[in-house]
């Protein structure tokens, strides 16, 4: 019985993963309109940044996180000033293309600055070690992880629900036109969304160097979960990317004990079953 | 005369030329034609969907690699080729008739993240799947098996014998895809890709014509995967990857998507820039993603939609290069 709570704890873990992962996609899918294919990317890129500030430059871990979401967080401000901002108004493929081709350039460019290793980093010191829960040692960085997984979640909750900036975005993301004659800077919040979003990736990013070796090959990997997590919340519903979380955290973690095998299958029946099912996503309305 | 200089000539002129290929070309730039045949085929059946029905897949390699591996299954089993492409195609055709008849149910990014999930199963599967696929080693040792046609049997062991049976078969799925897009059933989709509620109001059962472009899609993806098992005698897991399903999004996209040439100019253009690129350096990913950007941002029409706009600014071209999305979808 133990092993099922334990196994269930290492769910959460993993889910607040997925949910540092899908948080950004999914703001920036519900402000922008935009689904983002580099999303994963702008996570690698978070992940490379960590590694040098930490691993290489030796800097003080925090230090490390923070300035890895600054420096993704300009290259956000980059990339929506200069290529989001004129695709909004085009279909669908040409947005999804646009933003693969981002994939390719970013991908390269991490191959050109970091090679082709693969990099780890210590867990730092502080983090280090386990604590015994249900009969099993359990690390203390997942507990560190889950700890930061509902931190963000609060902090966007209370960003988007309880501040005046918050109350900006809902109302941009609900009309621009009527927004801007309103008098609200559309473009400017849209860059800052999109801002935030990179940052929220290059957090998961940089907090996942202990736990998984940065490749160049991550961000397309990291982009498929994210996917699965947003589409099972409801695309743009930030509500439901952590619902979604937990939901693809657990099924993960129970059939990685339970049936090996069909590890990698089921989130994709989870997620093409909410789309037969639910398109809107587990949680309903758009 | 004006039809003969404008189409039929420069037809014979490429048919020609790749005719000779194998002559005057040596083992490389006959292997490389192959492969832009079989993208050229890949990409055809992709863009009946996207540029014709409007509908972005991205769940194509799945079916590629359904066709790649029965029939590399077929050959190794059963030495004969037609055998191995033909079961390839009708079993990415049949994967593709249940997997569309749920996926047509969607349209626009639901659609796009359905056909995702549903490539990415196959890959896990692929993956998995130990005993039937060989897991991540993939299956080895694909005969290129003799075309036994009634009484004759012609040996294919040599690219160069292997390369005019796929120039004959792509050829034919070239012919016949032009056909289809000009055919009712071509023209209906395009209908429904321009307003799928006018269309439904004129009594055309859009879902049913959305799953007929699917499944011919899941059949062009299938031949050229079959094709490809013999070229390589192996496959592997990669072919089922979403990224392996952008290589026809990248052709289509840079050939022109409201062109029934853009796929097979952009399949021509996709490898030979490859090609070039990584001769000069190993990183040829941030070029397409550049060329890639640059097309969208300014030449939405691709390669031949932007010089077909220059050639002769008539309606028609003008139209498809800088085609507005109807309101009210």
């Amino acid at each position: 019985m133990e092993i099922y709570l334990y196994q269930g704890l290492v769910g959460l873990t993993q889910a607040m993963y997925l949910w540092l992962l899908a948080a950004g996609l999914t703001i920036a899918f519900g402000v922008l309109k935009v689904l983002n294919f580099s999303h994963g990317a702008l996570f690698m890129l978070g992940a490379y940044f960590a590694l040098t500030f930490y691993s290489i430059l030796g800097l003080n871990f925090w230090v490390s996180v923070f300035l890895s979401a600054a420096c993704v967080a300009l290259i956000g401000a980059v990339i929506e000033r200069f290529f989001l901002r004129h695709i909004y108004q085009l279909e669908l493929p040409f947005q999804l293309l646009l933003t693969f081709g981002l994939v390719l350039v970013i991908d390269d460019l991490v191959k050109m600055a970091w090679g082709r290793m693969f990099l780890v980093a210590d867990v730092p010191g502080f983090l280090q070690g386990a604590v015994w829960i249900f009969g099993r040692p359990f690390p203390n960085y997942n507990l560190f992880i889950l700890a930061v997984g509902i931190g963000v979640a609060i902090f966007i909750w209370l960003l988007f629900d309880k501040t005046w900036w918050g109350r900006k975005v809902r109302a941009a993301a609900w009309s621009r036109e009527m927004s801007s004659t309103l008098g609200l800077d559309v473009p400017r919040t849209f860059t800052l969304v999109f801002m935030l979003a990179a940052a929220l990736a290059a957090v998961g990013g940089a907090l996942s160097i202990p736990m998984r070796p940065a490749s160049p090959g991550l961000g397309e990997a990291m982009i498929v979960q994210a996917f699965i997590v947003t589409v099972i919340g409801g695309l743009g519903n930030i509500r439901g990317a952590f619902v979604g979380a937990i939901l693809v955290g657990m099924l993960t973690s129970y059939s990685t004990m339970l049936f090996p095998l069909f590890e990698l299958f089921l989130p994709y029946v989870l997620m093409a079953l909410v789309l037969i099912l639910r398109p809107e996503g587990i949680l309903g309305g758009r | 005369m004006g039809f003969a200089v404008r189409f039929l000539l420069p037809i014979a002129l490429i048919l020609g030329f790749l005719v000779t290929v194998p002559i005057w070309g040596g083992r490389y730039p006959t292997y490389l034609t192959i492969q832009i045949m079989l993208l050229v085929v890949f990409a055809l059946g992709f863009n009946l969907l996207l540029g014709y029905t409007g509908l972005l897949s991205f769940g194509q390699a799945g079916f590629f690699a359904v066709g790649a591996y029965v029939s590399a299954l077929i050959l190794l089993q059963v030495p004969s080729l037609l055998l191995g492409i033909v079961g390839g195609v009708l079993a990415a055709g049949l994967v593709a008739l249940v997997l569309g008849y749920l996926s047509v149910r969607l349209t626009e990014i639901y659609f796009s993240m359905l056909t995702l999930s549903f490539g990415m199963m196959i890959y896990s599967l692929v993956w998995r799947w130990r005993a039937v696929t060989g897991g991540d080693d993939g299956l080895t040792g694909v005969p290129r098996a003799p075309l036994d046609l009634l009484v004759v049997s012609i040996d294919l062991s040599d690219i160069m014998n292997y390369y005019y049976f796929v120039l004959v078969v792509t050829v034919a799925a070239v012919f016949l895809m032009y056909r289809i897009t000009r055919s009712p059933l071509g023209l209906t989709l395009q209908a429904i890709r321009d307003s799928a509620t006018r269309a439904a109001f004129v009594g055309i059962p859009v879902r049913r014509y959305r799953l007929y472009a699917f499944v011919i899609a899941g059949l062009y993806a299938g031949l050229a995967g079959a094709m490809l098992a013999p070229l390589e005698r192996t496959v592997t897991p990669i072919y089922s990857h979403w990224i392996y399903s952008a290589e026809p999004i990248l052709a289509t996209l840079i050939g022109g998507i409201y062109v029934f040439a853009g796929p097979i100019v952009g399949a021509v253009l996709f490898i030979g820039i490859k090609e070039i690129i990584v001769r000069l350096t190993e990183h040829w990913m941030i070029w397409m993603g550049g060329i890639v950007i640059v097309l969208v941002l300014g030449f939405r029409g691709g390669v031949v939609g932007t010089i077909l706009g220059w050639l002769d600014r008539d309606k028609e071209t003008a139209r498809a290069e800088e085609r507005e999305p109807e309101a009210g979808e």
